[in-house]
């Protein structure tokens, strides 16, 4: 196969845009994609402060080089996790988001959750009895948490994550299949900073394919965490992922019509009944915006995880890093 | 000599004169979720596999973006 551009031999080809590309048309057609859609979504501008949140795997690292590539203002936030799945999972994603920022003279700040916190995220599951079991679901929120957190504390205007559209339709297959209504009407490629203390949330590859994603890596010479989280396997969004691929196989451009249709869909009001957002307090404790009254569910979930672990109660006032 | 597909350590056989597509189909993987790399280069999968040939398969899907 031959590329649309040039006719030499093709790297990839994209069924689903009609178009094979060779490596080095490849590597200029995906970031001019991700700046059209920074541009149409109103993402952010060459003034922004961005913090990348950056996990070591094609996404994140792939979003850092491409919004370095276009001249933004990017600096990466790794969260060390503390999961050992049998290879060092989160040590070998620190190490190859260290070795990114290294080569490429960026900037990495580097929370480890363990020495803030005082636990791992696998022992935080387990002592505060959340998840049924695994951990995902208090990852989730302390990433949540410990993003926005680090992006007030460091004074960054913009959070940008490496979702891709695969991790989006299989976000949306899931809630459409739950009519989750008051998931479906934030899912969005921009979250605004409605409230104080909030930072604006952007995802920049929300309508590049994850195979796309894994190319770019490849053809750009990135070195990825290649396996995946050991606790994200067998998991609900990774079956919705395979399932969406064989809709791709069979009519190319199905994931991509499934979330084009959704934000238009959303745009003309199909979920404009869901739209009252609850109302936004600060934690008392550590003054991060919680729709709880008194302390939002992070403290709360470390209050017990220190109680048993016999911490000192008060967790840090700032991500020390950040701290002045 | 055939051709040798390695995807997550594990190595298949595949025929000799075939598209890749084909023979990654064969092994019961979905072409959309597999990159294939030969002699460090990607390439697509219309490739017709030659004898010799080694073909690395990379799953493209993962779970833990942030």
């Amino acid at each position: 196969m031959k590329c649309r551009k040039c006719g030499e031999t093709a790297v990839i080809n994209m069924r689903q845009h009609k178009l094979a590309l060779c490596g080095e048309h490849y590597l200029e057609w995906l970031p001019e994609q991700v700046q059209r859609f920074i541009e149409k979504y109103e993402m952010f501008t060459h003034d922004d402060k961005i913090l990348v949140a950056v996990s070591g795997g094609k996404d994140s690292l792939g979003l850092w080089d491409i919004l370095t590539r276009l001249g933004y203002h990017a600096d990466g936030l790794y969260i060390g996790l503390g999961i050992d799945g049998g290879f060092g999972y989160s040590d070998q994603s620190h190490v190859l988001a260290e070795q990114f920022a290294k080569a490429n003279g960026l900037t990495l700040h580097a929370i480890e959750v363990e020495a803030t916190y005082g636990a791992t995220i696998p022992e935080l599951a387990v002592i505060s009895n959340r998840g049924h079991g695994k951990p995902c679901s208090v990852c989730g929120l302390s990433k949540r948490y410990i993003m926005n957190r680090a992006a007030h504390d460091g004074g960054y205007n913009v959070l940008a994550t490496g979702h891709n559209l695969d991790d989006e339709v299989a976000v949306l297959m899931q809630n459409t299949l739950n009519w989750a209504g008051g998931y479906l009407v934030r899912q969005a490629p921009v979250l605004p900073a409605s409230r104080p203390g909030l930072a604006r949330k952007v995802k920049p590859l929300c309508r590049i394919y994850e195979r796309e994603m894994a190319a770019y890596a490849i053809v750009r010479g990135i070195e990825y965490i290649y396996d995946e989280c050991p606790h994200a396997i067998g998991s609900t969004t990774i079956g919705h992922k395979e399932i969406l691929n064989q809709m791709e196989e069979k009519r190319p451009g199905a994931k991509l019509q499934f979330y084009l249709s959704f934000l238009q869909a959303k745009e003309q009001g199909l979920f404009a009944l869901q739209l009252s957002e609850p109302e936004l307090h600060a934690c008392e404790r550590c003054g991060q915006p919680t729709s709880a009254p008194g302390e939002c569910s992070f403290c709360r979930m470390w209050d017990k995880v220190r109680t048993v672990k016999g911490l000192p109660e008060r967790l840090p006032a700032a991500i020390n890093q950040f701290a002045d | 000599m055939s051709v040798k597909l390695v995807y997550r350590g594990k190595e298949h056989e595949a025929v000799p004169g075939s598209t890749l597509r084909d023979a990654v189909r064969k092994i019961g993987l979905q072409p959309e979720t597999v990159l294939a790399v030969v002699e460090g280069k990607l390439v697509t999968d219309d490739t017709i596999l030659r004898e010799g040939m080694q073909v690395k398969l990379v799953a493209v899907i993962s779970g833990g973006a942030q």
